[in-house]
């Protein structure tokens, strides 16, 4: 069906224009969500009856002449979004059959300005991963085939959310970044993916990873739509006190922007060693658009970039030991019973975790131990601020930066999981920004030798994503990405 | 003169610090919207907050930050105006987040100190090194069922200033004073409620000893004490457990203690070696708390006048006595009632009716000046009564008494009863007749020149006039005849 290939900006005109009716679109995602879920496990709880409910009312609004800015957009929600009333996983078993009484605040606005919820996303155990096989209801796939016919992984954490929107399944989603978990699934599944500024969306109902990094952001098929959702999403929560309480600017609108005289850098820092002659190519061709479209492009020394990876898993970690402390079996979500307290605990934590959030735990409890507190997190936190100053210099000088999304385009599962240092390889081009807190974007740029999708990543200053969103629209109208996955609504399998 | 324990080895000097947790008043709690009433039924004031919920983040609650502000001030405390909260990290049943947040190396108040007054009249100033702000954790009750231990988490959340001060009290007196004190402030303040016996205010003791003249020695932390005559106890306990220790040989470790008030000793809880580690570090949940000059100087114009302001004006404006002074500040309600009664009254007077019968008969009914069926109007009355001579003295205490227990005014008391003092010559003159005409060996024993029975007979025209002679004209009278 043709409306499945649509854009949020193309499906709201068509709503608008009676083209089409919001429960049409949302049963004809529900049917294609039920062929294609088997195959990708994008979702792990499907939420047909209210996706249904949100577009029949959608359809009212709109009758009425009151549809709000996404009445009737279907979207794939990451479920480590607290959905009201409806069970909310984290991708972990410890939670249980918990279903919060609450919703969180971006997937409140989203709903209230229509939008229809098809589905819970599948993820990396509390978005701990980068490839969605820490889930603990089966990983994600990513619809995307490479020649071998090896099953791909989508990236992480939000694979689920990247897989439902490339496979046509949902017209976009909901994702969280802490250190890539938009940007990299992005990347490997064709869609593009912006973590906004720390600050721009609140985090309240989000169930916390790394709570100085974690971030809410759009994924869908184009710059403009994420700046659609982002836009809605956006705003000061005064239930989250690191959020920002500044006006949100008009996304869409920087989306159209000329950026002749903009001035784009090029890291060179991100110039790594081994890196695949094809992403270096593309990294080119991005640079050679710009160029055309009239932006200045600079070289800038981002020096302390080296040290990105070391720092954000010393911080991550430290923090989520801290905010997985909760998970105890006391008040909620799975309990295995012990002879005491210290024994409840030991083996509600031991069935209820996987092994990386296990990992990471250990991890997190090392570094704030006294005696290593000093030697790794302290130290951590001082690199994070230079490389935080980094970032401010460099945009002293440029208004955007610009790099690779990933070093590789999306692997097979099995691949780069000898061991976990591997796997956090992935992260290197994305956890910069995430520790600066800046806005990132990736943007499907072209394919690699194999036929898989890779990203082109914008980054930009402090609550600057309208520079963001004009930059990567540029690079999407350039790349003209029109390449399909093959697993998508509509196609055969 | 000052307080040392005397040891086989010679005296020895006491080291006591104390860590205060305070109850902030307020209506909701440090985090969370969730309400703060005392008493209220098991898990009733618990938000998703505070029960540590996924996705729930704390939001700083204004007027807990300002009430940890005003303590400071009336600390005569340094305001930072930059602090920061961190997460103290354990896991406990009671603890939902498996944190407290708590302001660890950045607290929003800084140095400042108190001054205690001892019974000896002495002065002393105890220093503060700083007081933070931090959430209470739940309560675990592990006496309600057979095998299941409880939590109630309506505590969980509740704003605290620990309060810290320096290693600078030496005896159990000063550091009962000093809580005291510490008390008085915070309840002028209006603060915290101050009532140890409900928990909203706790101590941890601190105490060490040492020979005069030494450096500090190892000291002992002795958890949760929760009345003033128990930290002075445990002192007091602590310290000869401590200098039996030194004298026969051996070393004090390092450790918590718990004071067992039944058995008036301390009992180790945990040793340094399973102390928990708390890997603290900065809560990224909530943003650096920055506080604005301005605001905190309105916070300290609406400050109301504190203790030590009180005792010295007391004195200036009414002239009467430290003593008096000080125990009339003590409260800010009996102050309140003293100032209402003295206007227009004699100090003195009014102080001595007040911190004596009065006191003593709210004690024997078990009420308290906020309790007081006697108004300060009616008390003020029954002052002037004695004043205009309407009454004497004996006669006012009989009024007061019969005051507290109907709170009826003295007036009408009087009226009542007929207890008018007589202040008819005439009728005390033949109260005098009466009994010297009784008491004839005794008239003669007084001429003779036993003076000394000049009061028996006093007390006997008073009793044949039922109290109500005016003392001094009895007096008169009584030289004349005799």
């Amino acid at each position: 069906m043709k409306t499945l290939d649509w854009t949020i900006v193309e499906t709201l005109a068509a709503l608008d224009s009676g083209q089409v009716s919001a429960l049409e679109l949302t049963e004809a995602h529900i049917a294609a969500v039920e062929s294609l879920n088997p195959h990708l496990n994008a979702f792990i709880t499907i939420t047909s009856e209210i996706a249904r409910k949100q577009a029949h009312a959608a359809d009212v609004a709109r009758r009425a002449g009151a549809a709000p800015a996404l009445a009737g957009i279907p979207l794939a929600i990451k479920d480590l979004f607290c959905s009201e009333n409806v069970r909310t996983t984290a991708g972990s078993k410890i939670l249980g059959p918990f279903i919060p009484p609450y919703e969180s605040t971006v997937s409140g606005k989203l709903f209230s300005a229509g939008a229809v919820m098809l589905g819970k996303a599948n993820l990396d155990e509390f978005a701990m991963g980068s490839s969605n096989i820490t889930s603990a209801y089966g990983p994600a796939a990513n619809p995307w085939k490479r020649g071998d016919g090896a099953k791909l992984v989508p990236g992480g954490s939000s694979g689920g959310s990247a897989s439902a929107v490339a496979a046509r399944i949902a017209m976009g989603a909901t994702g969280t970044d802490t250190g890539g978990s938009i940007r990299q699934p992005a990347s490997f599944c064709g869609i593009a993916g912006i973590k906004p500024t720390y600050g721009r969306c609140s985090r309240f109902g989000i169930i916390a990873f790394a709570s100085s990094l974690d971030q809410a952001g759009p994924m869908a098929r184009s710059v403009e739509d994420c700046a659609v959702l982002l836009e809605v999403m956006s705003g000061f929560d005064p239930k989250d006190s690191t959020s920002a309480d500044r006006t949100v600017p008009n996304f869409r609108a920087a989306c159209g922007r000329n950026i002749a005289g903009m001035r784009v850098g090029i890291p060179v820092e991100y110039r790594v060693s081994g890196m695949a002659p094809e992403i270096e190519k593309l990294w080119q061709a991005g640079i050679d658009w710009l160029k055309h479209e009239g932006a200045e492009i600079f070289d800038v020394s981002l020096p302390h970039t080296k040290y990105g990876l070391a720092v954000y898993y010393i911080v991550a970690p430290a923090e989520a030991s801290s905010n997985l402390a909760r998970y105890d079996g006391v008040r909620f979500g799975t309990r295995v019973e012990g002879e005491d307290l210290i024994e409840l605990y030991e083996r509600t934590r031991a069935a209820g975790f996987g092994a990386e959030v296990k990992r990471r735990i250990m991890i997190g409890t090392y570094v704030l131990s006294e005696g290593y507190y000093d030697a790794y997190y302290l130290k951590a936190q001082k690199i994070r601020s230079l490389i935080l100053r980094d970032f401010r210099e460099a945009f002293a000088n440029v208004d955007v930066l610009l790099t690779p999304t990933t070093p590789s385009a999306a692997f097979a599962i099995g691949e780069k999981m000898d061991d976990p240092v591997t796997m956090y390889l992935n992260d290197v081009f994305t956890v910069p920004a995430s520790l600066a807190g800046v806005p990132a974007m990736s943007v499907p740029a072209g394919l690699d030798s194999c036929g898989l999708p890779l990203g082109l990543q914008v980054i930009g200053r402090h609550f600057d994503e309208e520079s963001v969103f004009a930059i990567a629209a540029a690079l999407e109208r350039a790349a003209d990405f029109r390449s399909l996955p093959a697993l998508r609504a509509g196609a055969t399998p | 003169m000052s307080y040392t324990i005397e040891g086989a080895t010679g005296p020895w000097e006491l080291v006591i610090g104390l860590e205060v947790h305070a109850q902030i008043i307020s209506k909701s709690k440090l985090f969370s919207g969730a309400a703060t009433d005392f008493g209220a039924i098991e898990n009733s004031q618990v938000s998703f907050i505070d029960a540590g919920f996924p996705g729930m983040l704390p939001v700083i609650n204004r007027e807990c930050v300002a009430q940890a502000v005003r303590t400071g001030l009336g600390l005569e405390a340094h305001i930072n105006l930059v602090s920061r909260f961190d997460r103290k990290n354990y896991f406990y049943a009671d603890l939902p987040q498996g944190y407290q947040i708590s302001q660890y190396k950045h607290p929003i108040v800084g140095a400042g100190k108190i001054e205690i007054q001892l019974e000896s009249g002495d002065v002393r100033t105890i220093g503060i090194t700083r007081l933070h702000l931090e959430q209470d954790a739940g309560k675990s009750m592990h006496d309600q069922h057979a095998s299941k231990s409880l939590v109630d988490l309506n505590r969980s959340g509740i704003a605290l200033m620990e309060i810290v001060s320096e290693p600078d009290m030496r005896s159990p007196e000063e550091a009962g004073a000093y809580l005291r004190k510490l008390r008085t402030i915070v309840r002028y303040l209006g603060t915290c409620d101050g009532n140890m016996d409900e928990g909203s205010m706790r101590a941890d003791v601190n105490v060490s000893v040492r020979k005069p003249g030494e450096a500090f020695r190892t000291r002992c932390e002795i958890k949760n004490v929760n009345s003033i005559r128990f930290v002075m106890q445990a002192v007091e306990a602590e310290a000869r457990r401590q200098v039996g220790v030194w004298e026969a040989g051996g070393t004090v470790d390092q450790e918590t203690r718990l004071f067992d008030p039944t058995r008036g000793e301390t009992r180790s809880m945990r040793s340094k070696e399973d102390a928990h580690d708390y890997r603290y570090f900065p809560e990224p949940d909530l943003q650096p708390l920055v506080l604005d000059e301005s605001w905190i100087e309105e916070l300290k114009c609406s400050l109301p006048e504190l203790p030590d302001q009180k005792y010295t004006r007391l004195m200036r404006d009414y002239g009467i006595p430290p003593y008096d002074a000080a125990i009339l500040v003590m409260e800010r309600s009996t102050a309140d009632f003293y100032e209402l009664v003295v206007r227009g009254r004699d100090g003195k007077l009014v102080s001595n009716w007040m911190l004596g019968d009065f006191f003593a008969g709210l004690n024997r009914t078990g009420r308290t000046i906020e309790t007081s069926p006697v108004s300060a109007n009616n008390f003020g009355y029954l002052l002037d009564l004695i004043t205009d001579g309407t009454i004497n003295g004996k006669i006012a205490k009989e009024i007061l008494e019969i005051m507290i227990d109907t709170g009826e005014a003295p007036r009408a008391i009087v009226e009542a009863r007929g207890l008018r003092q007589v202040t008819d010559t005439g009728a005390i003159d033949a109260a005098i007749a009466q009994v010297m005409e009784a008491n004839a060996d005794k008239v003669a024993e007084y001429r003779s020149g036993k003076e000394k029975l000049f009061g028996y007979f006093v007390g006997q025209v008073m009793k044949a006039m039922s109290g109500k002679g005016n003392p001094a004209l009895v007096n008169e009278a009584l030289k004349k005849k005799l």
